[in-house]
């Protein structure tokens, strides 16, 4: 493919998921970090979101299986989760973990595991579409990022087609 | 002095590793030396803290040991970390000889301005909402600038300032002129933050599918 077409597509996608709220400004900060003596820099924090998020997701799963939920320690991995996803520009798993941040503080059980659920398809959502844009899916096919490259181009930046 | 080409070092604590990985980034594209710990305890251990109060009050006392400490230009931390809250941490620094005029700048996901003030009245430089952007890193510069010109006139040299009046006059004017961009910056960090009032996430306006780059 060419690169012309590979890059229009990848920027194409990555717009689609700024329009569709999924990632927001900080995803570019990240890209803009990005460049040739540190190239997988993207891939690396994602990588470490997907860790973070579902070691988070399991404890957060854990706690709230307990007899006596600890609404104190359900807030504290909230507000870790609510911070990964800030810092690498995930807004929608953002969001929804400041909604339950605020249902943690009313010490609603059933509220907390509606938003648990919530926060767990997000995630899901998010980690589906980086993937796509990031990582190799099936082993003959590349994801958009590394076609590009293999076929010499740069990872374009929204900001270069203003 | 032309120290210009000296790489300045930054000592970025947070208990994330994500925000480690991401303040290290940003420190690094902006070409300083930085070093990532964990936790304010091994930031105190990594800047040569000593439990000793003695070794803290008496400069005399910590040359006399003849600690090799590496020598840290500023320090940028979060605020919420289990332990010791980066408040915590800058106490510490502002309570210690050797540490005190290391400049430290407070990292938070929360924009609490109670929180804010008190960090700067206890003399953070700035405070910084996260997630942390190039544009926030290049405000450190001064601040590491400011305090290396003050190490210049170190108190070993203090009786040779009191026989030397005219050397005093013009760098007491170079450090009121750089605290006064100093203070306005803090003012204007002030300003802004009280200005979002207490909503738990920032207001800053959202990107839309664009990337706003200041140059």
């Amino acid at each position: 493919m060419e690169v012309d077409q590979l890059q229009r597509n990848f920027l194409e996608y990555t717009n689609l998921l700024f329009r569709e709220g999924f990632l927001d400004g900080q995803f570019s900060q990240l890209q803009l970090l990005q460049d040739e003596s540190n190239p997988d820099f993207v891939f690396e924090v994602v990588s470490l979101f997907f860790e973070d998020s579902e070691r988070l997701l399991n404890d957060l799963t854990i706690a709230l299986d307990q007899q006596n939920v600890d609404f104190k320690k359900i807030d504290a991995h909230v507000h870790q989760l609510k911070g990964s996803s800030s810092s690498i520009g995930a807004q929608r798993v953002k969001n929804t973990c400041i909604a339950f941040r605020d249902v943690c503080l009313e010490q609603n059980a059933e509220g907390c595991l509606r938003c648990l659920q919530q926060v767990k398809q997000e995630y899901l959502l998010v980690k589906t579409k980086l993937e796509a844009l990031l990582r190799v899916r099936v082993p003959h096919l590349f994801s958009l990022e590394q076609q590009i490259v293999a076929a010499g181009g740069a990872i374009p930046m929204l900001n270069d087609f203003c | 002095m032309a120290a210009t080409e000296a790489q300045f070092h930054v000592l970025a604590v947070d208990d994330s590793l994500i925000d480690r990985k991401l303040i290290e980034r940003l420190l690094k594209t902006s070409s300083y030396q930085v070093t990532t710990v964990d936790s304010g305890s091994k930031a105190l251990e990594f800047l040569g803290w000593n439990e000793d109060e003695r070794a803290n009050s008496n400069e005399a006392f910590i040359s006399s040991k003849n600690q090799q400490v590496v020598e840290v230009n500023l320090v940028i931390t979060d605020y919420c970390m289990p332990e010791m809250t980066g408040y915590d941490l800058l106490k510490k620094m502002k309570e210690s000889s050797i540490l005190k005029n290391i400049p430290v700048v407070i990292m938070s996901s929360e924009n609490v301005p109670s929180r804010i003030n008190r960090c700067l009245e206890e003399g953070a430089e700035e405070f910084f909402l996260k997630p942390v952007r190039l544009s926030d890193v290049n405000k450190l510069k001064p601040h590491m600038m400011k305090a290396k010109s003050k190490d210049v006139e170190k108190p070993e040299k203090q009786e040779k300032q009191d026989n030397n009046e005219s050397t005093e006059e013009a760098s007491s004017e170079i450090q009121l002129q750089t605290q006064q961009s100093h203070q306005t910056a803090q003012s204007n960090n002030k300003r802004k933050s009280m200005d979002d009032g207490p909503t738990p996430d920032r207001t800053r306006p959202r990107y839309s599918g664009f990337t706003v780059m200041s140059n």
